[in-house]
């Protein structure tokens, strides 16, 4: 229960605005980073939390691209092959990336690690081809360096949980002030 | 000439709020706090700054906008960059993040609001630690919070994460995004200086737009006005991003021609041909060779049928299909749009399925003249700007390449 793992800084969030309804993205990002995907328990989890309908989480999950609906890989590869990455061979990245994997995109690899997707601009295109694995950004890729990615990866899967995720330390900031 | 905006690439460190205070970091915002807030918001309306998200608006005037006198008003940070193509308030935020700060608390100040919201993409998060780190250190200086440098003055400063949306960088679709609705657009008025967040007086800002302002409140309307054109004042960040040697932001004074642009991000990846550029990313009309030596002004490609926007320029050489590329950034509006009003909805949809189906070889010139009709009925009869931005991608790429058109589905039909 995010609610009784993240108090403070659920309680801090909540101070930022003058309703609890704005507080719905920042608490289903908690939610995501806690459970991996925002399962029905999560959605209800939050709306019980902001007094809101389970519906209108729901709502919001489907609108919103960076929240998942069925449960995805421990890492989630998501490129950028939209138009300004593409003319630098985003598309072909792409390609490599799932042949490498073995898997389709929007596909999960067996052991549960990896899910790789493709999604529009990231605000990175001079650094292409990129991609944003768990909302970090890795940039000026190529197989090798993607190869590389995977093997840090893989390693850090196994040495189980160690550095905060991004979304942990940028909500750390609502309770720190 | 020397960054303004980009004055990390010069002075290591920026970010760091000692480093920042000296090379004059808040001393715009002294300034601000010894004169009025109606003589502020002159100073920024002498100073023709326009709005750098893509709409233009003189900054000034926006803020003119707000009622004058008691009751709760807001100040939003437009950081939700999305626009293919464009990554200049990403370094801003990362790089440079006190003079987006600095500049929206002089805004607060001019409008006499006390909360600032800085709605960030979801996807920045990564990058938004500088942010945080140093709206922290302005708090603890004491140019955030209770009686700002010892002044009247106070204001709250939190960022707010999206999580992926294009759309929530229309400025009524970010207001319903930051109350917890859907980021759906509204139909205007209400305008938010009216009736923006919470209902309140609200005046939304791109990143790139607050980050001019603390040096205008130091150096003056008229040093601005100095840089530019008449109509385009100051300086802008220009994202080079496609086919050139050196992708990359580059700040320059508004007026260089496109041609300028091109050199300064190294010229032509490769050494090949020039075919075309999109100057706003997405969502402006594509531009060809004749185009090369206008101006980067808010009015210079109007007579090219092209808007500068937000000054994203992708580029492309001669062995890019066109309509590959159209249907590119049609996935994209496609992706993006809202779903609110029908002839977006629907459109993009349309508009997505009749290309693709001309890109696979597999269309008729009457799918081309079918989806030149779809966008010409998008075209005026939506919410917001999105609509408006993907027919352009498709009917300026049949304007400019027709003949790229013919070939796709002449090979369809055999001869």
């Amino acid at each position: 229960m995010i609610a009784e793992k993240y108090p403070e800084e659920i309680k801090g969030i909540l101070a930022r605005f003058p309703n609890k309804k704005s507080a719905v993205l920042p608490l289903m990002h908690l939610a995501q980073h806690e459970y991996g995907y925002m399962s029905d328990e999560a959605m209800r989890e939050v709306a019980g939390i902001l007094d809101l309908d389970p519906t209108h989480v729901l709502s919001i999950a489907g609108f919103y691209t960076l929240y998942y609906e069925e449960p995805v890989g421990k890492y989630v590869l998501e490129i950028c092959n939209d138009l300004a990455c593409a003319l630098r061979g985003a598309d072909e990245f792409v390609e490599m990336a799932s042949d490498t994997l073995g898997i389709p995109v929007d596909g999960t690899t067996e052991d549960g690690l990896f899910t790789l997707k493709t999604v529009m601009c990231l605000g990175a295109c001079d650094k292409a081809p990129m991609l944003q694995c768990n909302l970090r950004f890795e940039e000026n890729l190529d197989k090798e360096k993607f190869e590389q990615l995977l093997v840090r990866l893989r390693e850090a899967a196994d040495s189980g949980p160690a550095e905060p995720g991004v979304v942990q330390k940028v909500t750390s900031y609502a309770v720190r002030k | 000439m020397a960054n303004l905006l980009l004055r990390h690439r010069d002075i290591p460190d920026l970010h760091k709020i000692d480093v920042y205070q000296k090379h004059g970091g808040y001393e715009g915002l002294k300034k601000a706090l010894s004169i009025s807030p109606q003589d502020v918001i002159s100073i920024v309306r002498d100073s023709g700054l326009r709005g750098r998200g893509g709409a233009g608006f003189p900054a000034g005037v926006k803020w003119g906008f707000i009622p004058k006198g008691e009751g709760e008003k807001y100040v939003v940070i437009n950081t939700d960059e999305s626009e293919t193509g464009t990554f200049k308030d990403r370094e801003l935020s990362e790089y440079n993040p006190h003079q987006v700060i600095e500049g929206a608390i002089i805004a607060a100040y001019a409008i006499g609001a006390r909360t600032i919201y800085n709605y960030f993409r979801g996807e920045f998060m990564d990058a938004a630690y500088a942010m945080e780190e140093a709206v922290q250190d302005a708090y603890k200086a004491g140019f955030l919070g209770e009686r700002i440098m010892d002044s009247d003055f106070s204001c709250d400063f939190y960022c707010h994460y999206g999580a992926g949306a294009y759309i929530c960088g229309e400025e009524t679709a970010l207001i319903n995004s930051l109350q917890g609705e859907l980021g759906q657009p509204w139909s205007k008025p209400p305008f938010p200086a009216v009736e923006g967040l919470y209902k309140k007086p609200t005046v939304v800002n791109n990143t790139e737009t607050l980050a001019n302002v603390p040096l205008i409140l130091v150096n003056g309307s008229d040093w601005y006005k100095g840089m530019g054109t008449a109509q385009s004042a100051g300086v802008k960040i220009v994202c080079m991003s496609g086919h050139v040697e050196k992708p990359g932001n580059y700040e320059v004074e508004l007026g260089v021609t496109y041609r300028q642009l091109l050199e300064l991000a190294g010229g032509m990846k490769d050494g090949k041909k020039f075919k075309a550029l999109l100057p706003s990313g997405g969502s402006g009309p594509v531009i060809t060779e004749s185009a090369l030596d206008a101006p980067l002004t808010y009015e210079g490609l109007t007579e090219h049928g092209s808007v500068m926007g937000s000054a994203s320029v992708i580029v492309m050489d001669e062995d890019t299909d066109m309509v590959w590329a159209a249907l590119k950034m049609i996935h994209f509006f496609k992706h993006e749009s809202c779903g609110k009003c029908t002839p977006c909805r629907e459109g993009t949809f349309w508009m997505e399925r009749l290309l693709h189906r001309i890109y696979e070889g597999h269309g008729t010139m009457q799918d081309v003249q079918t989806l030149e009709n779809v966008a010409n009925q998008i075209s005026g009869r939506t919410l917001c700007a999105l609509g408006e931005f993907a027919v352009n991608p498709v009917l300026s790429t049949i304007k400019h390449f027709p003949q790229e058109y013919r070939a796709k589905v002449k090979e369809a039909v055999p001869a």
